[in-house]
């Protein structure tokens, strides 16, 4: 148990749990159970019905959403007649099967984080839904589509609802599995099915994590599935370190698959091969936040089994931090609009996930919260301007699209400064928060953290700049400038803008909800809301830890601002200027080629070291080609002008060393140990050979006889 | 109770259904002998179950049959298909497996 950082806590826990009851609260199983019947309504009679079946998933998901409005309200006045007190979550188990004593439960557990999720997973698919009807009209796997975006919800509503380890694996290969139907929805093009494939099976990694986290974790709990219990005996210390640490890491390799996590990333931006919406609903609400959703569920594990409290460094934090670099890094030398929003959605990922490593639970369950409404807003704000423009591209086909596409290009806007984190938009106040959290470089006043994490402000730090950087050329390329696409670009229909409109006012609105407690400007009752009503209230016994809050400066507020405002600023002054230079008749291939390698290099040539670094060691057959080729671009820059005349030196040399190593040891040795071994195989494989006659009789014939050895040898021993 | 003869009919099955299915070049023949062998474990349960008086055995029994029949489903299946593209089922030929 890390006490170290928990001293000031202990005031704050307090002995007393109060039992919160309600008919929403213990009734929630039914937000699941809707679109899971929608699911099988849309496939059975979708085709049959006059709008394809989309009406019914509309129907399902509005149904779901207006209960979870009803769950969040029930919460909310539970937690405000608690008083201040733990509130101990809803929990209603059935036993699903009984196997070896045994009792293998499915359930609700229903509290502060799980209400918040229902919200949001329902809110954005709906959105999503009424979206697609616009988006995907006249596609020939209509109904098909809106049947798994049905499952797909009542998928991870099941999973956020988990009572029990085994029902979030469940939810969790669920998840998985619709993510993959929708990924490869137009399965005829072979990038499309490889997408999906390549998604599933880099899921499927992290998956075995999952399942030998969980198994570790039920024996060394006792024998309980039961989350609540686990948490509870890992945070009062019944469960050995080593145990705990073990598990976290199995635990920690499913997050990093499923919430695509540095060096499990790839299958993300893959993964836009599916249909916008469904990129939007796997971003926002559904699929990637599964794995920051599981640390925050089984917090005590990883609180304590990483000794988050009172350290400045541990895998989960150091995971999340190179995941947020790496994304952000990554989303520059990206054409696609949408690959742009991905490596942004693995960059913020890595932002929670960095979050939940130094402790700042509350600020990264807030993220998540922000982040959804405004990533979805992008994402669909970048389906509708592929809906007008027939291309993703945005060097090719798109520019100027700001005066053909008003409402898009407002809403984009917005989400994209609520993205990059300036005041007073959703992504200031949740960005600035995990800052905070991190508790390092007391410089700017970030006190009462759960560690030093100074690594991980830094980290937070440049990735605010680079995520306003990379933001302000995907809007420079798609809106300013001249159109470089065919054709006549138009807005589109109000089922694709008024579901923008929406998102982009959460956007706006959304981070509120959690005005830091320093924020003097508003009442004291305003501020902290969310985390009010979703942390839960350490106490005594509990299935929390008891985690240290830090309080957030103005400092560390302005910094960070005028950080990600000088990553935009030098963005937009790099892009004006290629613009102008355009104009001026350099044309387009000046924009075609030149800004990725000049614009890295001029920004930082260290970086662009270590990009290279990454790209052609780390990510060569990893990333593709497109991505890799103007980095490298840039790379070749600084090879020509730098370092060339030390390369070439030392390459000489390397290949007169290499002539002689050649002859005598390649040749030689290492050959003549190849070739033999090689010939030994052959020969081998050809004796084999003669063993597989094809004819199924002989092999029946030498299984009973082994059967036959077998058992003789059975009964004769025994 | 009779429980050696039970036992010593259903090893009688099982071997003529073993040399079925090694010896026999006709496919369907393959599939009954199978059959026979299934048959034979079927009889061993019901005399164990009615010898140590569970019902058991019986069940274990009916669960084989049900089994053997979806077995045997999709056994004839595959030598139909196998029939209709080489116009025979003799096993000896099916051999494209081979190494």
């Amino acid at each position: 148990m890390g006490l170290q950082g928990i001293g000031v806590l202990a005031a704050e826990a307090s002995a007393e749990i109060v039992h919160a009851s309600g008919w929403f609260l213990s009734n929630v199983w039914i937000i699941p159970a809707i679109p899971a019947a929608g699911f099988f309504a849309i496939l059975f009679f979708g085709k049959r019905l006059p709008r394809g079946g989309s009406e019914l998933g509309i129907i399902a998901v509005g149904a779901s959403l207006v209960l979870a409005l009803c769950t969040v309200g029930q919460w909310i006045s539970t937690v405000n007649g608690a008083g201040g007190a733990a509130v101990e979550p809803v929990v209603n188990r059935w036993t699903w099967w009984v196997a070896g004593g045994v009792d293998f439960t499915i359930g609700t557990l229903t509290d502060g984080l799980a209400v918040a999720l229902l919200f949001v997973v329902t809110a954005i698919s709906l959105l999503v839904h009424i979206y697609s009807t616009d988006y995907v009209a006249g596609d020939v796997r209509y109904t098909h589509f809106f049947a798994f975006l049905s499952l797909f919800t009542a998928a991870m509503l099941f999973f956020v609802l988990a009572e029990n380890t085994i029902q979030m694996i469940v939810g969790w290969e669920l998840v998985g599995v619709c993510s993959f139907v929708l990924i490869g929805h137009w399965w005829e093009e072979k990038p499309n099915s490889d997408a999906a494939l390549k998604a599933f099976l880099t899921n499927r990694v992290g998956d075995v994590g999952l399942l030998v986290g969980v198994s570790v974790l039920f024996f060394a709990a006792g024998g309980t599935f039961s989350i609540l219990e686990i948490n509870t005996r890992a945070i009062d210390g019944e469960i050995g370190h080593n145990l705990l640490l073990i598990s976290a890491l199995c635990l920690l390799a499913a997050v990093i698959s499923k919430s695509g996590q540095f060096f499990l990333h790839t299958w993300l931006p893959d993964a836009m091969a599916g249909p916008t919406p469904v990129s939007a609903l796997i971003h926002a609400a559904t699929m990637v936040v599964a794995g920051v959703y599981l640390v925050a569920r089984m917090y005590g594990v990883f609180f304590e089994g990483m000794v988050i409290a009172g350290s400045s460094i541990n895998a989960l934090a150091l995971i999340g931090g190179i995941t947020t670099l790496v994304g952000a890094s990554l989303a520059f030398v990206q054409n696609d609009i949408k690959r742009v929003l991905a490596y942004s959605t693995i960059s913020q990922l890595g932002y929670m996930v960095m979050a939940l490593g130094v402790g700042a639970w509350t600020a990264a369950v807030f993220h998540l919260f922000t982040h959804a409404f405004f990533k979805a807003c992008l994402f669909l704000g970048s389906g509708s301007v592929s809906h007008s423009v027939h291309s993703f591209d945005m060097k090719k086909d798109m520019g100027g699209l700001r005066k053909h596409m008003p409402h898009t290009f407002r809403t984009f806007m917005i989400a994209s400064v609520a993205l990059a984190g300036l005041p007073p938009l959703a992504g200031f106040w949740s960005k600035d928060e995990i800052l905070a959290g991190t508790g390092g470089w007391g410089v700017f006043g970030a006190t009462g953290g759960n560690g030093a994490y100074t690594a991980m402000l830094f980290m937070g730090m440049a990735t605010a700049a680079l995520t306003a950087a990379y933001m302000t050329r995907c809007i420079y390329l798609t809106f300013f400038g001249t159109y470089r696409g065919h054709g006549h670009p138009h807005e589109s229909g109000r089922r694709i803008t008024v579901p923008l409109w929406i998102l982009a006012i959460f956007a706006v609105g959304a981070g509120w909800t959690n005005l830091p407690k320093g924020f003097q400007i508003v009442p004291k009752s305003w501020t902290e809301q969310f985390g009010h009503y979703v942390e839960p209230v350490a106490a005594e016994h509990f299935y929390f830890p008891a985690i240290a809050h830090a309080t957030p400066s103005w400092t560390l507020a302005i910094v960070s601002t005028l950080v990600a405002l000088t990553g935009a600023g030098v963005a937009l002054a790099y892009y004006r200027r290629v613009d102008r230079r355009a104009a001026a008749g350099g044309a387009a291939t000046e924009l075609a080629d030149g800004p990725t390698s000049r614009w890295t290099v001029a920004r930082a040539g260290h970086t662009l070291l270590v990009q290279k670094y990454y790209l052609d060691h780390l990510y060569t057959g990893i990333v593709a080609k497109g991505t890799a080729g103007p980095v490298a671009k840039g790379a070749y820059w600084f090879n020509q002008h730098g370092i060339d005349e030390v390369v070439n030196q030392a390459g000489r040399k390397a290949v007169a060393a290499g002539h002689i190593i050649y002859d005598r040891i390649d040749q030689q040795v290492i050959d003549g140990v190849v070739n033999t071994t090689g010939a030994a195989s052959h020969g081998a494989g050809e004796e084999l050979r003669r063993m597989q006659t094809g004819k199924v009789q002989q092999y029946a014939g030498v299984m009973f006889v082994a059967a036959v050895v077998l058992a003789a040898a059975l009964l004769l021993v025994l | 109770m009779l429980l050696n003869q039970f036992l010593v009919l259903s090893a009688v099955l099982f071997a003529i259904g073993v040399y079925g299915v090694l010896a026999r070049r006709n496919g369907v023949l393959v599939l009954m002998s199978i059959e026979l062998i299934l048959n034979a474990v079927n009889i061993n349960l019901v005399a164990f179950g009615s010898y140590v008086s569970s019902i058991s055995g019986e069940v274990f029994a009916l669960f084989v049959i049900t089994v053997a029949a979806a077995e045997v489903g999709v056994g004839l299946a595959i030598l139909l298909l196998l029939y209709r593209n080489r116009r025979s089922v003799d096993l000896s030929e099916a051999d494209l497996m081979k190494g």
